[in-house]
């Protein structure tokens, strides 16, 4: 998929994703080694993002995974039609039993769920499993053997072996320690806060109206309230809202009461708030 | 896909490095390791760098591991540079221009520079050395703080609001700089000393496997972050013990009576029915200088698990005793400031200032003896050094029959329970003691001993 890991940035960039290094090259290395990609994180750094900017990149299909509390196999690899085997049924009377269940168990009346989709076919595809720690326990056992030999056992079609393996991508926000097992079929890689380099180009980028100076000065406020001993540092999500925020009200540069007034658009908490006033002296005037 | 001859050595040495740290890296992660050298090949360090810990590691706290670790296997040159480090006046003045222009590459040279110029010590081959301590020493880079400033402001770079926290972005530059200087002494004396001893020795464990008793302020500032999503995973674990404990457990006596009807043969097993009840927890710290690391971490702990349960009453002591519940409640967003509020609002010392296990539990048996029921969980905190004074064993006695169970977490370690002013052996007879010396022990004690 690619050829270098320069290669990997530059094209994530065409698409809007601006990757650091370390991004570039465990992606780069996910690719080669044809190993699943575990993305943890804080929230709104980008880790679902990076797969659907790796999916573009390749002119994949993004198959996703959304994981929560109480997701199973059903939901996840595959579920038979009900509905409609029994109506098959009841359509040919007079057909004996051997042929009725031959026919009622082949592909037509399988309902493929994301993992089962993302191994069949011969396209290629970017298999997204958000948010895995919010799913159980159980749900790690279904995703070993999918992760590590591509394959799914169906008891009535026997075992489906992906004929071309997917890019696959794992985001946690560590809210469960993820089993050892499922970590071990993975390429780790942390997304943390970006550099302040970095983080004024993805506000340039997302918001092209901002002038340099401003992108500047918002992005070493961020950096400072992350500094911070806060409840809810801002991540990048909030800095680019914040940013276009700025830009609504039309803000040419930042001042005390601008910023106290939008401070509630980087912080969540109340406390937050007022430790942030304190620190960057937003009461001295 | 070969790896270059030498290679295979270094990554295998590397990772029995990590492992002597605690790591749990198998031979699968060691080849995907090899292949990953393979495919980003030796030319770029840092992409080398972020390839190896793709492969190699499992979580973002080992990452600080890791990457010094690394820096000893794969280190940036060997030797020192060629040319005599200048004055100390002229490294100073360009160290404040790197600073000035946030130049990190700059900063990694002088960094080297520094080493080879200042740190150098002792003459003879066995005990000469090369110290970042006496680099930083006599290169002072905190001064520069008002002269980089001065400069930042004079040359216009910033200007307006974000200019408040200029000096906090120095300082920050600094300490960059700082750690720059440790590695380098680091990897200098591991060209003399052997790699894999310095490897060993001189790269600090994670935080989660530092002794309450020796961390340092940063390392506990870095504990008290980690707090929230530990607590996150420990609720998560109570709750799946609650779950288990809910089912299963079958009651004899009604599962005997009902099979009466069937001839006494039991066809249907009768559970036992839990009633649902939320369990009580006291919490007795010490807070005396020694150990108030490990109280302060584990009352924080348990203050963000205090919605799975009733009641959570936390009491202080040095040698006397007072509740501090409502100081924990109402300072959530201030962690870091815990101790000294303690200190400044509570009535935890008499007379003097040292620790008198004795007269405060004898204190809290007296005046909070309605704090504990049958219901009640107590866990006591501290090291059992009582300065020599009466340990007072009737008073736990009294506490122990009164709760439904008492565990006391000492966090120093089981060796050296007894030993000086120590009267552990004392009161373990009576409760039950753990030795809880790091996180990860207390994470581990919490989950299985806390009340579900």
């Amino acid at each position: 998929m690619f050829t270098s890991v320069d290669d990997v940035s530059a094209r994530l960039a065409e698409t809007g994703y601006l990757a650091s290094p370390a991004v570039a090259t465990t992606v780069f290395l996910a690719d080669r080694l044809g190993k699943p990609l575990l993305v943890e994180g804080p929230a709104g750094v980008g880790k679902t993002e990076l797969a659907k900017a790796v999916a573009e990149v390749a002119g994949a299909r993004l198959v996703r995974l959304q994981c929560y509390e109480g997701v199973d196999e059903s939901r996840a690899l595959y579920e038979w039609n009900h509905a409609k085997q029994l109506l098959r049924i009841s359509a040919g009377r007079d057909e004996t039993w051997d042929e009725a269940r031959t026919d009622i168990f082949s592909e037509e009346f399988l309902l493929t769920r994301p993992l089962l989709t993302a191994i069949r076919g011969d396209d290629p595809k970017v298999l997204l499993i958000d948010e895995t720690d919010k799913a159980d326990v159980e749900v790690e056992g279904l995703l070993l053997e999918v992760l590590s030999d591509f394959q799914v056992t169906v008891p009535e079609l026997g075992t489906i072996t992906a004929t071309r393996r997917p890019f696959v991508v794992l985001t946690s926000n560590a809210s469960r320690e993820l089993s050892e097992a499922l970590r071990r079929r993975c390429l780790f890689l942390h997304i943390g806060f970006p550099d302040e380099e970095l983080e004024r180009r993805i506000v340039r980028l997302k918001v092209p109206g901002l002038d340099d100076a401003l992108a500047r000065s918002v992005v070493r406020i961020v950096g400072a309230l992350r500094a911070m001993d806060l409840r809810k540092v801002p991540s990048v999500a909030e800095t680019v809202d914040w940013a276009h925020t700025l830009l609504a009200l039309g803000a040419g540069s930042l001042d005390e009461t601008v910023v106290r007034a939008t401070l509630g658009v980087l912080l969540k908490h109340q406390d937050d708030v007022l430790k942030a006033s304190a620190k960057l002296d937003l009461d001295a005037l | 896909m070969t790896t270059p001859a030498g290679v295979a050595e270094r990554l295998t040495s590397l990772v029995g490095a990590l492992r002597a740290h605690g790591m749990r890296i198998g031979t699968g992660e060691s080849v995907d390791a090899a292949r990953a050298v393979g495919e980003l090949g030796l030319a770029d360090r840092e992409l080398l760098r972020e390839g190896l810990a793709a492969t190699l590691l499992h979580g973002p706290g080992q990452r600080q591991v890791f990457d010094p670790v690394f820096d000893l296997y794969f280190p940036r040159g060997v030797g020192g540079p060629e040319q005599r480090a200048a004055g100390r006046e002229d490294l100073r003045d360009r160290l404040a221009d790197a600073l000035t222009a946030d130049d990190q590459q700059m900063l990694g040279r002088l960094a080297i520079e520094a080493v080879g110029g200042f740190g150098g010590y002792g003459s003879s081959p066995e005990s000469d050395g090369w110290s970042s301590y006496q680099t930083l020493e006599r290169l002072r880079p905190q001064t520069l703080l008002a002269r980089v400033r001065d400069n930042v402001r004079g040359q216009g770079g910033s200007t307006g609001f974000a200019d408040r926290l200029l000096e906090d972005e120095i300082r920050r530059r600094i300490d960059t700089f700082r750690a720059m200087v440790a590695a380098e002494a680091r990897r200098r004396v591991a060209e003399r000393r052997g790699r894999d001893e310095i490897a060993r020795r001189a790269v600090a464990p994670t935080a989660d496997r530092v002794d309450f008793l020796f961390a340092g302020q940063d390392r506990l500032a870095e504990l008290r972050r980690t707090v929230q999503p530990l607590a996150r995973k420990l609720a998560t674990r109570l709750a799946a013990r609650r779950r288990r404990a809910s089912r299963g457990s079958i009651d004899l006596r009604r599962t005997l009576r009902g099979s009466l009807s069937t001839g006494g043969v039991p066809m249907k097993p009768v559970l036992r029915r839990r009633r649902p009840m939320r369990p009580e927890l006291v919490l007795l710290c010490d807070v005396s200088g020694s150990v108030s690391g490990f109280s302060d971490f584990t009352m924080l702990l348990v203050q963000a698990l205090h919605d799975q349960f009733s009641k959570v009453r936390v009491f202080a002591f040095v040698n006397r005793i007072d509740e501090v519940s409502g100081l924990l409640e109402r300072g959530r967003a201030d962690p870091e400031g815990l101790s000294s509020r303690i200190q400044g609002e509570a009535a935890v010392t008499g007379y003097h200032g040292s620790s008198d296990y004795g007269m405060a539990l004898g204190e809290f048996a007296e005046r909070y003896a309605e704090a504990v029921g049958s219901r009640t969980t107590v866990f006591v905190l501290g090291d059992a050094r009582t300065n020599g004074s009466d340990p007072n064993l009737p008073a736990v006695r009294q506490i122990a029959e009164r709760a439904r169970r008492v565990h006391w977490l000492n966090p120093e370690q089981r060796s050296r329970w007894g030993t000086g002013d120590s009267v552990a052996p004392a009161y373990a007879e009576l409760v039950e003691m753990h030795e809880c010396r790091n996180a990860r022990q207390l994470s581990a004690l919490v989950a299985r001993l806390l009340p579900v």
